[in-house]
């Protein structure tokens, strides 16, 4: 018999979910019945939550640039009065900067880490007051593999990622007594718009790096969400979940 | 004047740490005698802000809020509503 995880419909918000693995997250928490904020900084979150509803699901789409902490904070006063408080919190938004140290700018470098990690810092801050009043909640940061294990060409992103890892853990210390958990996932290579322009060279060379020979899909990252954020879930907290074939044994 | 601010103090203390109302006296400690900790501290100071409409209590004055008579004292002098 298969196990089916139990979810209480509840208010969850997705960050950089036009597309790719925040996508995928947010139309498999709108299918277990919780409504899905859908946060993008392009129009990209409106046709997400567009489709969700579509099926007769609820999202609603909120565009808001997480890197801007006055936008994000506008943002969470407007949620928190239209839906109460939400209870899933997944920050998934994320953007590269690829270079090697020695020709990375300090633009790089603090794109990268306003949008990778201090944005998972304004969207708890703002969301989680009424969270605690609601005593349950998940904060669910997807990390990467590149910040367990580094990644040449990615200090800023590497940085970013394993700060979301201290960020994470604290959290967890911090909310356990309001049975709010704090958890991260870090993907390896996951196939998606953004990976579908390497080249086949450089698709093969990572290949073999990974011990299960296959790219990762959204929904392999999805699935953990899940997990996560279920009720079956709650007695996990301040803990990095590699789901990346391997990569980071 | 906004009224009944021992009444309504007294309100949120008791729903918040569920403690008897007995028990809120103006000497009582928030974390010594009521038992709150850090987190309920934060959210009292929250549903002080709103009931009294008082626009945001500073880190300072809430961490020297030691006793109901304290927060009941500050209240009084900040209260809108």
């Amino acid at each position: 018999m298969a196990m089916q995880l139990t979810h209480h419909p509840r208010v969850a918000l997705v960050t950089g979910a036009g597309r790719g693995i925040g996508k995928a997250i947010a139309e498999r928490l709108a299918s277990h019945g919780h409504t899905v904020i859908c946060v993008s900084k392009s129009e990209t979150c409106v046709s997400v939550a567009n489709d969700i509803l579509a099926k007769g699901l609820k999202a609603k789409a909120i565009q808001v640039d997480v890197s801007d902490a006055t936008a994000v904070a506008k943002a969470c006063e407007q949620i928190n009065a239209e839906f109460g408080a939400v209870e899933i919190l997944v920050n998934n938004a994320g953007i590269t900067r690829d270079k090697l140290v020695m020709a990375m700018s300090e633009q790089d470098w603090n794109d990268v880490i306003t949008t990778n990690l201090s944005s998972a810092f304004f969207w708890v801050k703002g969301l989680v007051r009424p969270m605690t009043k609601k005593r349950w909640g998940r904060i669910i940061s997807i990390s990467s593999v590149t910040g367990v294990q580094g990644n040449a060409g990615q200090a800023n992103y590497a940085a970013a990622k394993a700060g979301l890892h201290g960020l994470t853990m604290t959290l967890a210390r911090e909310l356990a007594g309001r049975s709010i958990t704090a958890n991260a996932v870090a993907p390896g290579f996951i196939t998606t718009d953004m990976t579908g322009e390497l080249s086949e060279e450089i698709k093969q060379k990572i290949l073999g790096v990974i011990p299960l020979g296959r790219f990762g899909t959204t929904t392999d990252i999805a699935a953990m969400v899940d997990f996560l954020a279920s009720e079956e879930g709650g007695y996990i907290t301040g803990q990095v979940f590699s789901v990346d074939g391997g990569m980071a044994i | 004047m906004p009224e009944n601010i021992e009444k309504r103090v007294t309100d949120i203390i008791v729903k918040q740490l569920s403690v008897n109302p007995e028990q809120v006296t103006a000497s009582a400690g928030f974390q010594t005698d009521l038992k709150a900790d850090s987190l309920d501290l934060v959210e009292i100071i929250m549903a002080f802000e709103d009931e009294f409409g008082i626009s945001s209590i500073p880190e300072d004055k809430a961490a020297s809020m030691k006793t109901v008579g304290d927060a009941i004292e500050f209240i009084k002098a900040n209260a809108t509503k």
